[in-house]
């Protein structure tokens, strides 16, 4: 392999993981805060050691989170020196915002963590909601980062050279915001339903633990309120993305030829070289309706555009499928939960609603790095979609392979680690009576 | 007033020097973690584990932050840095990586003896290596020996670093991480007498060592990095102070007057990175970048000062309630050691 195509695969690797342990920094806290504050409203002891539960389990995502973030600031040079060279002065501002934004974050969590002793119960939960809030924060001002090298704004190329730098204007790229709203819901959907489906499993062998009632309870609402909400910040990003990336759109849905109302193209398996997408199931005018809210819209397809500056199709318009594959289930497991509490006023426990649940815990997480892998590979062959290409980017550095190598076994144990240290935790977690008491409201 | 270039390094110059002293203490205390001996290593374990526990994240963050000041502020420093110091560096992050989640790792798993021993190595190794090749990076970009990719890989990527100067660098960071991570632990153990003998005989022999290697790493200049030693020389007040700081602390070491021992040797320390820095300026990778010609526009540069400042107003009033939630000591918090 070439040291480029390493370069790509390490860069990848390194951000599937991150994004992982980024999503549960941005949404534990969030559940951390909402137990605390029931606990401080209610009385009710079991919000508090929930609380205490989560922080616990999240102090390990929280390290791991920050040494991957660490990594992947100084990547973004050991492997593209020349696009930082290039996009720094002009993308670097959102860079600088998050780090003020992790430290805060990392104070409060300090203080959130190690300090139920020593602050008082109002200044706890405060520092709950600075970590919560840092968190968001964040991943924000990271994706819209991101987002410039899809949409890059805020400067002129002449001769190769960035003149007129505006970071201001760099920072309110047409991507940004849609995309940040995007993985903002995305990471609260996801790790809902991650923390609702650990807890859907623990109540499947025991229904009357008050404690993991309460913990399936919160974290299905929030996952399931931001499933809900998932394919309409999906489809504001969709038709960004449309407007200003077409080669990335026609990727994606696996359209080749330009037409009006172009058809939506369920599955199917693309063939770059008679241009045909065999297998998929078509929706007449679906994907102009989609992409422009227009059924008699134009839609450009991929032939429109020199074969040079094609993505891997194949790769982005089966990552796309599963995204909202992963999201339609998510949604419709949101739904029907929805409809049982409005039914009977009650939480959805029966075994075929948590086994679902149980099964479904993964699927923001994949949907998660599928939909990274859209956004990424999509935009190839370019590093700024436009402006300059991955081969200008990459480090004259021979011998990637090592270093590669090295951080993926790295985080192949840190992972192994994790999740065995998340399972001892979750083995031993307490007991709570006075389930029926609650249910009816009566709580002492 | 002072150019917007000038601004942007002295705020790196400050988060470095917070890094070294925060962020490097927590480094030291790997270190003592590894050397723990006698009667009371495993309270002098739960004494490191238990100071740089809340903090360790935050402190890092100091790096964070000179990193992505660097690549806004003076792209073509961060490029030319990260290319030809690739190797130094990703065993640097690979040293961070282990360090931080070896630590998180113990703290939350099994309290068996075996397994807290096994990640304590893991996070005490990693606390000693890291520090050695962040000093290597400094003294590669001191010593003048990095240009960009030109010739063959050794003398590209691995010749600037693997050098005595650099070494000499890093083993001085290490030795100094040690000395201000013994010296801060004197004062956390105020009612354990013994425990805090202990930490004040490694302060005062980690001293010894780290004036040892400071000597050694000033005459290495004068052949291995001619540029800086000629400069080094032009900033001796700074010289002088770290000297007269660095006896001030031996001085109250041996009177045990803790609380002092801690100002002279946080002064001593920084006295020595900013004499780095005096001699270094106007360089940022010598010989060829500096903090003017590898500057970013001015329009970066400016939102990046006003991004700084707002950030400062922000930063360490919130630092300040940390420390003084974690670092003033009250009997009735003695938490629960598992
Ligand atoms: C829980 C996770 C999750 C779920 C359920 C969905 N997505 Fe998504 N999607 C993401 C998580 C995600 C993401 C990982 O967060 C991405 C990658 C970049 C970004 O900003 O969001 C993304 C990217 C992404 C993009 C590409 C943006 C770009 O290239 O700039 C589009 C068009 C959509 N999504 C559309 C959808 C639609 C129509 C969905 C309908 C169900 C959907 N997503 C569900
Ligand atoms: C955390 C979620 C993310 C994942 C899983 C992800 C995934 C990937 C993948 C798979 C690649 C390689 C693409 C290819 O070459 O085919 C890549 C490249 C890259 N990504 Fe991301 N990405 C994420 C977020 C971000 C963000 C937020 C940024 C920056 C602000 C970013 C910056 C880059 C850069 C600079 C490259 C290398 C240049 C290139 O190949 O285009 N990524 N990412
Ligand atoms: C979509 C992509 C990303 C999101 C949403 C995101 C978000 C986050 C969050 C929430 C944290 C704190 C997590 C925790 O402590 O558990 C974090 C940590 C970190 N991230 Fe990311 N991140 C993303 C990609 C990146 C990229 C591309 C970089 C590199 C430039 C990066 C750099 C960092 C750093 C340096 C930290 C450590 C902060 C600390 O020391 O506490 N992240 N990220």
């Amino acid at each position: 392999m070439d040291d480029l195509l390493i370069a790509r695969c390490q860069m990848g690797m390194s951000l599937a993981f991150h994004i992982i342990f980024a999503c549960a920094g941005i949404a534990m806290p969030l559940l951390m805060v909402i137990a605390e504050w029931l606990w401080l409203r209610t009385g009710q002891e079991v919000y508090l050691t929930l609380a205490r539960r989560w922080a616990k389990g999240s102090a390990i995502l929280f390290a791991v989170g920050a040494v991957s973030g660490t990594v992947l600031s100084f990547e973004l040079g050991l492997l593209w020196p020349k696009f930082m060279a290039f996009a720094g002065p002009i993308i670097g501002m959102p860079f600088s915002l998050e780090g003020f934004a992790f430290f805060t974050e990392a104070i409060f969590l300090g203080i959130y963590l190690y300090g139920w002793e020593r602050v008082r119960p109002v200044t706890h939960l405060a520092s709950g909601i600075l970590v919560a809030v840092s968190g968001a924060f964040s991943g924000l001002f990271v994706v819209i980062a991101n987002g410039w090298m899809n949409t890059p704004t805020g400067f002129r190329l002449v001769n190769g050279q960035a003149v007129d730098v505006d970071p201001v204007q760099a920072m309110l790229n047409p991507a940004g915001l849609p995309e940040t709203l995007h993985m903002l819901i995305a990471a609260y959907s996801a790790t809902g339903f991650v923390v609702a489906g650990i807890h859907a499993w623990l109540l499947l062998r025991d229904r009357t633990n008050y404690f993991h009632r309460r913990a399936y309870a919160l974290a299905l609402v929030l996952g399931g309120s931001m499933a809900l909400a998932q394919p309409l910040s999906g489809d504001l990003l969709g038709r960004m993305v449309a407007t200003w990336q077409p080669v990335k759109l026609a990727a994606m849905e696996s359209h080749f030829t330009t037409q009006p109302c172009a058809p939506l193209i369920i599955g199917g398996i693309p063939d770059v070289d008679s241009r045909r997408t065999s297998c998929g199931i078509e929706i007449p005018c679906g994907l102009s309706l989609l992409a422009f809210h227009d059924p008699s819209a134009v839609v450009r397809g991929l032939s429109d555009f020199p074969r040079g500056d094609w993505p891997n199709v194949m790769l982005v318009h089966f990552a796309f499928q599963i995204m909202v594959l992963s999201g339609s289930i998510m949604a419709a497991l949101a739904l029907w939960g929805g409809l049982i509490w409005l039914k009977r006023r009650a939480l959805p426990d029966s075994t075929l609603y948590l086994r679902s649940i149980m099964l479904a815990a993964p699927l923001g997480i994949i949907a998660t790095e599928a939909g990274w892998m859209v956004t990424e590979v999509g935009r190839q062959p370019w590093v700024i979609h436009g402006v300059m290409r991955r081969h200008e980017a990459v480090t004259p550095m021979p011998g990637l392979v090592v270093p590669f190598l090295t951080f993926t076994v790295l985080y192949l144990f840190l992972a192994g680690v994790v999740i065995w240290l998340l399972y001892r935790q979750i083995a031993h977690s307490p007991y709570v009576s006075g389930y029926s008491a609650a249910d009816q409201g009566q709580v002492s | 007033m002072p150019s917007l270039e000038l601004i942007l390094a002295l705020a790196m110059l400050v988060s470095l020097t917070f890094y070294v002293l925060m962020g490097g203490a927590d480094y030291g205390g790997g270190v003592w973690d590894l050397l723990a001996t006698g009667p009371r290593a495993k309270a002098q374990r739960e004494l490191i584990a238990e100071a740089i526990g809340p903090i360790w994240e935050a402190n890092h963050v100091w790096l964070i932050l000179v990193i992505v000041v660097l690549f806004t502020a003076f792209p073509a420093a961060f490029a030319l840095i990260t290319t030809v110091l690739h190797i130094p560096l990703t065993l640097m992050l690979i040293g961070i990586v282990l360090r931080g989640s070896a630590f998180t790792f113990r703290t939350y798993d099994s309290r068996q003896d075996d397994v807290q021993r096994r990640w304590g190595r893991v996070f005490s190794s990693a606390s000693l290596v890291t520090p050695i090749l962040l000093g290597i990076t400094v003294g590669a970009i001191s010593s003048g020996d990095i240009r960009s990719p030109a010739h063959d890989f050794m003398s590209v990527f691995v010749w600037p670093w693997l050098q005595p100067f650099p070494i000499a660098v890093g083993l001085l960071a290490l030795v100094l991480f040690a000395f201000l991570a013994a010296v801060y632990l004197t004062l956390d153990t105020a009612e354990d007498a013994q425990l805090q003998d202990d930490f004040r005989r490694r302060a005062l022999i980690s001293w010894a060592v780290a004036a040892i290697v400071a000597v050694a790493v000033f005459f290495l200049a004068r052949t291995e990095a001619p540029d800086l030693w000629h400069h080094l020389q032009q900033s001796w007040h700074l010289h002088v102070a770290a000297a007269v700081l660095a006896a001030a602390a031996v001085w109250t070491l041996f009177k045990r007057s803790y609380g002092i021992a801690r100002v002279c040797a946080i002064g001593q320390v920084t006295f020595i990175l900013w004499g780095w820095a005096a001699a270094q300026y106007p360089y940022l990778v010598r010989p060829d970048l500096t903090i003017f010609n590898a500057a970013g526009p001015h329009s970066t540069l400016t939102l990046l000062v006003m991004a700084l400042c707002a950030g400062a107003l922000l930063l360490f009033p919130s630092f300040w309630y940390l420390l003084t939630v974690f670092k003033t000591r009250h009997a009735a918090s003695e938490s629960d050691t598992k």
